[in-house]
């Protein structure tokens, strides 16, 4: 099973039941709340559930972080078309891992949470969209769901409710860009995984051009825990405008990386030094990255002080994103971070738009050339020219998240580009001393 | 063609997930299903799933040319692959990534002469807190040291 030690520091509410034996199985999901939320939901009408989501102040944790509840009051309940049910487990952001933990470790929360969403628009079909590198993953979710069926929590009549809800897992084939919403929708229609525009949005015509409500993994997994403790205390758990916890993964130069599921609003001070224990080697922090590779960079001194929610991190022109932390310390070649972001965001791009193929295509052709500490000063401005240009104005957000993390490395650490030119690497102080 | 029993049953499962006359969505899942008994995806396979799911064998291979898990070359018995996205590179994958291409005498998505092990520098697996990682077919490895990647490689060359 794969999760790390807990801290002391953590809220657990979603991750309450890791650690406890068998805790993917239904028998420890139902001696530990499992399914009491569902239940509670039917005896609500589907407009007090939505409330309920409104008032929890959940934001969507896929990496946008728009308004959950708003979001399921969207979807057109009275149409006469079928509505559906749309889990992102896609998860493929450099830097995030934790959808793969909730779901090894408690894959019928996952379940309920997609129940409830149903409840709310009356939907009574859904799909779980996995990568498919995570096949592990796809077969305990479908070894949960053949359980819940089992037992009467998944089908006809859910234990008596008179609710039919069916649902299925969805193996993706190894592509980034089916992460984004109507790329993944394309993909689950058998099709290749090119953006669609917008709008209409997938809560007006999504899934089979039906009314659809699509949510990341730990966006449904935290519906449960919000009914069960009522939307306003989940909402005190986080700061004003974004209510609970959010699971953050720790990795790169840390010295406890792992999983941990922090209120929003945690000081990154806090995170890094007790939750995370520090700085590899006790080292100064060069770099940050708040939520996936795709964000903006900060540099050491910009984090230290801010706060994990994502009105602080806009406010510091970055994103909190999908909560996938990567720290760098001070011996870290910045060049060599900036091609291998890009080289990613390159190999990713569907190709579909121009902007975002030719560009981030030349984007890696030049940092290849800089990280060999060839080219010019002039090229170190065309990288920035370049990325801004990209930014906003790509089809989807893939241009966006190639073009945000280059040009903030450019902005924060141009002297790192000049120095490659100039045959040194500013990472060894004692080069630049013989230089 | 024919598949084995327990992916016949996979198949007709699969074809009621999907709402009526929408059976095209099963093409990527039965792809991959597929794939896996077969090892690639032949043109032969390509014909079948076309067939089943109603498209033409060109739309099958517009899906295939899109997605890097689909492929249409055969790969090593075992396929390795690195991860060397940020949070791997932060903690040595880009070493091991090197380390596997010297040891096996082959590249990015290349397979060994003898048809046991294929390479592949893969992009973020989703396990960034337990870098750096690698997986062996679908089996994932944390933590991975270059002593544990040099048991790992011989044990695969020796057994296949």
């Amino acid at each position: 099973m794969l999760f790390n030690a807990p801290h002391p520091a953590e809220v657990k509410v979603l991750t309450r039941r890791f650690g406890l034996e068998n805790s993917h199985s239904l028998d420890c999901y139902l001696a530990n709340d499992g399914y009491k939320a569902f239940l509670k939901a039917m005896e609500m009408t589907p407009d007090q559930v939505i409330d309920e989501i409104k008032a929890s102040n959940l934001r969507g944790r896929g990496g946008a972080g728009f308004p959950t509840g708003m979001k399921w009051s969207f979807v057109p309940r009275q149409s006469p078309k079928p509505k559906y049910i749309v889990v992102n487990a896609d998860e493929s952001e450099p830097g995030t891992c934790k959808d793969r933990v909730l779901i090894e470790n408690d894959p019928h929360q996952l379940i309920e949470g997609c129940l409830i969403a149903a409840r709310c628009v009356d939907a009574h079909r859904g799909w779980i969209y996995i990568r498919g590198e995570y096949r592990y993953l796809i077969d305990i979710m479908d070894r949960a769901i053949e359980e819940a069926y089992k037992n009467g929590y998944l089908g006809k009549n859910i234990r008596g409710t008179g609710y039919d809800f069916d649902l299925s897992t969805h193996t993706g084939a190894g592509a980034y860009e089916c992460g984004e919403e109507s790329a993944l929708l394309e993909s689950l229609e058998g099709k290749r995984g090119v953006p669609r525009i917008r709008p209409p949005f997938p809560a007006v015509s999504g899934a089979f051009q039906c009314p659809t409500i699509l949510n990341n993994v730990e966006t449904y997994s935290a519906a449960p825990s919000i009914l069960l403790m009522g939307g306003a205390k989940w909402a005190e758990l986080g700061v004003p405008k974004a209510g609970g916890t959010k699971l953050t993964c720790l990795s790169g130069h840390i010295n406890n990386p792992g999983v941990y599921e922090l209120p929003l609003g945690f000081p990154v001070r806090r995170m890094i030094e007790e939750v995370g224990g520090g700085i590899r080697g006790g080292k100064k922090m060069k770099a940050f990255i708040p939520g996936g590779s795709s964000c903006p960079m900060l540099t050491g001194e910009e984090a230290w002080d801010l706060t994990m929610d994502y009105d602080a991190m806009a406010k510091a022109k970055t994103m909190l994103g999908s909560g996938g932390v990567v720290i760098m310390d001070e011996d870290t070649d910045m060049v060599k971070v900036a091609l291998r972001i890009i080289r990613f965001y390159q190999h990713e791009s569907c190709g579909w738009c121009i902007p975002c193929r030719e560009g981030t295509l030349w984007l890696r052709k030049l940092i290849t050339r800089l990280d060999a500490g060839m080219g010019s000063s002039t090229d170190i401005s065309l990288v920035g020219e370049l990325a801004k240009n990209m930014f906003g104005r790509t089809f989807c957000p893939l241009g966006d998240a190639a073009a945000m993390p280059i040009m903030s490395l450019i902005e924060k650490f141009r002297p790192e580009f000049e120095a490659k030119l100039a045959g040194v690497s500013v990472v060894s102080p004692e080069l630049v001393r013989i230089a | 063609m024919t598949f084995s029993p327990e992916l016949e049953a996979r198949f007709v499962k699969l074809m009621s997930n999907y709402p009526q006359g929408r059976q095209r969505a099963a093409l990527i899942p039965m792809l991959m299903y597929a794939q896996d008994e077969v090892g690639l995806v032949t043109q032969e396979v390509k014909e079948e799933v076309a067939k089943r799911c109603g498209v033409t064998p060109l739309q099958v291979d517009e899906v295939v040319g899109y997605y890097t898990m689909l492929r249409s070359q055969p790969m090593g018995k075992t396929h390795l692959q690195i991860c060397t996205n940020i949070s791997c590179m932060l903690r040595g994958g880009d070493k091991l990534w090197e380390q596997a291409c010297h040891k096996l005498g082959i590249g990015h998505n290349q397979v060994t002469v003898d048809g046991t092990v294929s390479l592949e520098e893969v992009e973020c697996i989703g396990a960034c807190s337990w870098a750096p990682a690698l997986q062996v077919n679908y089996d994932f490895r944390h933590q991975v040291t270059p002593e544990q990647l040099d048991v790992l490689i011989d044990e695969l060359r020796r057994v296949g």
